[in-house]
């Protein structure tokens, strides 16, 4: 079997895949990518490159991509709907896949008024769902969103999304993962998962409409690294649902490095035991050179 | 002002499909604009009637925008408004969204499109003027707004694809660039435009305003 990249063929071969995400930096220094993607070369997969996350300007995705791809490794490169409209994002996937870049992971991108720019205008030309089946379309039918044909080689694309189990209404979160399923997205990545009855609450109505039989997920694990980013996750990130139970933890300890690393790997433990999680994505907010300690304590091989 | 434009019958009728229908228009824009008027709604109706369709009463909101209104104005007609299925509102797409607000367990039908905001150059001829960006600069460019009227929002200077003051993306328009160096020319101030002009401030804009402060 052919497989567009090795994330797709882990993930087809039923082994439990691992993602980490690199954060570009605020400038054109191409060591900053290195140095993260050195440190995480032998814990993940492939690796998320964001796109300009939170609405703050950074390298592009594209760029970050394409130092992975030099250094041997295989990148997730995030396309976010914020900035372009239909006619660069369509252009977009093109150079990606022009220069070997092989998972894209299409968002709606978080509103303008987030980052450091809030005068920006935002472009939201489409969203997530109406890109991920644009792409299907450019993929397997050959065929713009206007309808006119691809000329040179259709872009082979393995094609990613993000679901939030915990946002609201929550009575919604399944069918809107259905309509990615739908549109045609390969491979979903969830928000942090942090409140673990939720998550098996949104886990048990995707495996009763089969929907992971149709798209692999993998679960969301972000280390809690300080009090501070605890309580800025819990009241300040719009979707993120830290449980009380955990605020309190980390309240209480006099070590919230130990407890948050502790909480993660507990947290891995519990979603690799949970029927239909195909694999975990990391993300280490400015605390990326945990995730190597982090993947060997949970015995997950990577590669 | 709001300025609209019916939607085609066909379209309405698809969207009635044979359901009784209280029909609702608005005093002030769609009046004006002869899309949702007294005389629109009763050539509606009849339309309506022509074709089986139950019309079980109709009034003119004054104005459909208005909320506190539109709930006194309904309120006197309790009855049709039971008897039908189907609310059809000729006004804009405020107006139609008001009244959805006021009848909340209603299928609201929006029975116009709503164009843009602009001026009313002669009857029934309508020109696009505001593009609501919250922070109006036209007093900058001699009184002309080339956010609303560039299709690029041009800030500093033409874009160089106009002929003969036309537009390149629309030749039945102004290019509001000529319009507006002809009159600084005029005025012998074209000095005045040799400033560049900053990127504007979209967090201003109907992008990221939803109310007026309390």
């Amino acid at each position: 079997m052919r497989f567009r990249s090795n994330l797709e063929k882990v993930l087809t071969e039923n082994k439990f895949a691992i993602t980490a995400e690199v954060g570009p930096p605020k400038g054109s220094d191409p060591n900053k990518i290195k140095e993260k993607a050195e440190l995480l070369k032998n814990s993940a997969h492939a690796f998320n490159i964001t796109d300009n996350q939170t609405a703050v300007v950074r390298l592009s995705s594209f760029g970050g991509s394409v130092i992975l791809l030099n250094m041997g490794l295989e990148p997730i490169m995030q396309i976010s709907c914020r900035d372009r409209n239909r006619i660069a994002l369509q252009s977009d996937v093109l150079g990606a896949a022009s220069v070997g870049i092989r998972n894209i992971l299409f968002i709606t991108g978080d509103h303008q008024s987030f980052g450091n720019h809030p005068e920006a205008k935002g472009v939201f030309d489409i969203d997530s769902i109406q890109l991920i089946k644009i792409v299907k379309k450019m993929r397997d039918d050959g065929v713009f969103q206007s309808g006119d044909k691809i000329l040179a080689t259709n872009p082979d694309i393995f094609i990613g999304g993000a679901a939030n189990p915990f946002a609201d209404p929550l009575e919604y979160r399944v069918d809107r993962l259905e309509k990615k399923i739908n549109a045609g997205v390969d491979f979903i990545q969830t928000q942090s998962v942090f409140d673990l009855d939720r998550f098996n609450i949104w886990m048990d109505e995707v495996r009763s409409r089969g929907l992971d039989k149709k798209v692999h997920i993998l679960a969301g694990i972000t280390p809690l690294k300080s009090l501070k980013m605890t309580e800025r996750m819990k009241f300040h990130v719009p979707g993120v649902d830290i449980p009380d139970r955990l605020y309190d933890k980390m309240k209480k300890t006099d070590d919230y490095k130990k407890t948050g690393y502790e909480v993660a790997l507990n947290l891995i433990d519990e979603v690799k035991k949970i029927r239909g999680v195909h694999g975990i994505h990391i993300t280490a907010l400015f605390w990326e050179d945990i995730i190597p300690n982090l993947v060997e304590d949970t015995n997950l091989m990577a590669r | 002002m709001i300025i609209t434009k019916q939607k085609k019958l066909e379209v309405l009728l698809d969207l009635i499909k044979n359901d009784s229908v209280f029909i609702a228009g608005c005093s002030e824009c769609a009046t004006l604009c002869n899309t949702g008027g007294e005389k629109e709604v009763l050539e509606m109706k009849e339309n309506l009637e022509k074709r089986k369709i139950n019309v079980t009463g109709w009034e003119i909101l004054d104005p459909a925008c208005h909320l506190q209104n539109d709930k006194r104005l309904l309120r006197e007609h309790k009855d049709s408004i039971e008897k039908a299925k189907k609310i059809l509102v000729l006004a804009c797409g405020n107006g139609a969204q008001t009244v959805s607000d006021a009848l909340p367990n209603k299928e609201i039908i929006s029975g116009n499109d709503t164009l843009f905001l602009g001026e009313i150059k002669h009857t029934n001829e309508f020109e696009k003027k505001c593009n609501l960006c919250g922070e109006c600069i036209s007093n900058l460019f001699g009184g002309f707004c080339p956010v609303s009227l560039c299709p690029k929002s041009m800030l500093n200077g033409p874009c160089g694809g106009s002929v003969n003051g036309k537009c390149e993306v629309n030749k039945d328009i102004d290019c509001v660039w000529d319009s507006i160096i002809k009159r600084f020319k005029e005025k012998g101030e074209l000095d005045k435009l040799k400033a560049i002009s900053a990127p504007k401030d979209w967090s201003k804009s109907n992008e990221m305003t939803w109310r007026t402060p309390r």
